[in-house]
């Protein structure tokens, strides 16, 4: 008998537990929803696409908050100079390897991309190790303090970010094969959201078989619910807890990347930008909520796009309305895992 | 009485400006079930916190084993050997049942054997393994959470009132499964309230009261002496039945 598989002869006649759909059909349903507002079908992919690209990077800078907030209970106002870091340690990778850009091969263009990534959650790690040892550590337990700490965090490290690269906006270039779009007959898709597309997919589908197909997932559930009866059974929870503040870090870093070139320009201060929508999309899903807050992203990525085009003044106060309205139906968010 | 397996000297607990445990002495034998009775709020639930680490003694001494255990982090004093079942029975509801067990056999996969004999006991859990713990009733809740304390051999186990707020004919499961337990050579330490079941089960009985003990012996003694029933709960074994 596996670890994981560990199996009953009676278990194999039982039902399996029932999926939670509705949350799920709401995505389908707001893009149904919003074809006969937007009129031409064309169109309507175009901004759904780029809906979904948009989606993908918030979820990839929200997952590992989401993680954070939920086992830990920390709440990390910090988070935000992770994805500025991250994007900042492209220049690390683009620096050296500037021609790879410039190269005429996607194969080059792409492991370009995959160099920065990997480079930045190294970055992003590493400061994070640092940020959980020197600054949360001291404060868990007390919301107040990590709410004034980590800003102080954020503060300094944004200042460090000026010190190293200055504080002048630096433009990043596209790698070649990334720019422009794929035309399909009316529809206009462009070549770097597909991309963001795919990688948010690798990595919602790689945390979901993290999180519900190893023994490590499993920990992170149950020390999301109920961390001193995972001490209990004999696990050491703060170990975990600097693992997953080391992880959430590097994917804040991963994020970063993807949205450096998203904007192909970098500032200290792009990650404090987007904090409000990342807070916005881990309330939606449901704090601790890696499966939420993927559905959260894309349904406020889509919201924002679809309002923005129909009615543009509405666009700034759609975010806030698709929460108030999530938490009107769910007030513990669409999948709430953390009890507290 | 046997060897004990677990010993309390003069045990003090502090809950931020309370003082809970008053020099706490007991002694658990092992291969025995002993019983730890009193009225709320007698401390009984901060004896096993304290003993689980959850809350620090502040002074006072606790061995397991023969090992000093008073200031081991809880993952430590779980490592020795001990399990650990609380009240509300920590039941991880997002999670499956059958992952709530694979999560507490800490050393690799339930053995099968011992998996059999487990759902043997709570033949209910077999109905709901592959669903979400949260699903369950009470009763099934507090069957997982013993259960899962017996994933793997354990040498003491910690159970905070198992029966409470169950229906009579669970509780008569459940005591069915502690007898079953007891008879494969567990050692119990059991909090209990219902007297009629902690009287079913105990070979010894530790009265506390107000953060003391009051009383430990033999649980013979205590069903068989109506005096001393009055004297240490208020209540005789015949209102229990």
């Amino acid at each position: 008998m596996s670890d994981m598989t560990a199996d009953t002869s009676a278990a194999t006649e039982l039902p399996r537990a029932k999926m939670d759909w509705l949350p799920l059909l709401l995505v389908p349903a707001l893009a149904l929803l919003a074809l006969p507002f937007v009129g031409s079908p064309s169109t309507w992919v175009t901004l759904t696409v780029a809906g979904l690209a948009m989606g993908m990077m918030i979820f990839l800078m929200a997952s590992g908050l989401t993680l954070v907030f939920g086992l830990m209970d920390i709440i990390n106002f910090g988070h935000g100079v992770f994805i500025s870091l991250g994007a900042y340690a492209t220049l690390l990778v683009l620096g050296p390897l500037a021609g790879w850009a410039q190269a005429d091969s996607v194969g080059l263009n792409l492991a370009l991309l995959l160099l920065c990534i990997l480079c930045a959650m190294a970055v992003t790690g590493l400061v994070g190790a640092v940020f959980e040892r020197v600054i949360v550590r001291p404060v868990y337990g007390s919301h107040l303090k990590q709410i004034l700490v980590t800003m102080g965090g954020l503060i300094v490290t944004e200042q460090a970010i000026h010190a190293i690269w200055g504080a002048s906006p630096i433009p990043i270039p596209l790698p070649q094969s990334l720019r422009g779009a794929f035309v399909l007959g009316d529809i206009v898709m462009e070549r770097f959201r597909v991309v963001a597309v795919v990688i948010g997919l690798v990595v919602f589908f790689g945390m979901q078989l993290l999180l519900n197909r190893t023994r490590i997932g499993l920990l992170i559930r149950a020390g999301v619910e109920n961390p001193e009866m995972v001490e209990a059974l004999g696990y050491r929870i703060r170990r975990l807890f600097v693992s997953v503040f080391i992880a959430g870090s590097a994917l804040a870093g991963l994020g970063g990347v993807m949205w450096a070139f998203y904007r192909q320009t970098l500032t200290a201060g792009m990650g404090m930008e987007v904090m409000v929508l990342v807070f916005i999309v881990i309330i939606i899903g449901g704090l601790g909520s890696v499966g939420g807050c993927f559905v959260g992203s894309i349904l406020v990525a889509l919201v924002a796009n679809y309002v923005g085009f129909i009615e543009p003044k509405l666009a700034l106060i759609s975010n806030i309305l698709v929460m108030a309205l999530v938490l009107i139906w769910r007030p513990e968010g669409l999948f709430p895992v953390a009890r507290r | 009485m046997t060897e004990p397996l677990l010993q309390l000297s003069g045990v003090h607990t502090h809950i931020g400006p309370y003082h809970i445990l008053h020099g706490v002495d007991f002694a658990v034998p092992a291969g025995e079930l002993t019983m730890l009775l009193g009225r709320n709020g007698a401390g009984k639930t901060t004896t096993l916190r304290t003993i689980m680490g959850l809350w620090q003694a502040s002074s006072g001494r606790i061995v397991f084993d023969g090992r000093d255990i008073t200031s081991a982090s809880t993952p430590d004093i779980a490592r020795s050997g001990i399990a650990y079942v609380p009240e509300a029975m920590g039941i991880f509801t997002d999670l499956t049942v059958r992952e709530n067990i694979v999560l507490a056999a800490r050393s690799g996969p339930v053995d099968k054997n011992r998996l059999d004999w487990i759902l043997g006991l709570f033949p209910a859990l077999k109905r709901f393994w592959n669903l979400p713990a949260g699903n369950l009733s009470g009763g099934q809740k507090q069957m997982l959470a013993i259960a899962r304390a017996i994933a793997e051999p354990r040498r003491l186990l910690l159970i905070d009132e198992p029966t409470k707020g169950l229906a009579p004919v669970m509780v008569r499961s459940m005591i069915e499964a502690f007898k079953a337990l007891k008879a494969s050579g567990e050692t119990i330490l059991l909090v209990e309230q219902n007297f009629y079941a902690a009287s079913a089960l105990g070979d010894n009985v530790v009265v506390m009261d107000d953060g003391r003990i009051v009383h430990a012996g033999a649980m013979r003694e205590l069903v068989t002496d109506k005096n001393l029933q009055q004297r240490l709960l208020g209540l005789s074994l015949d209102a229990h039945q």
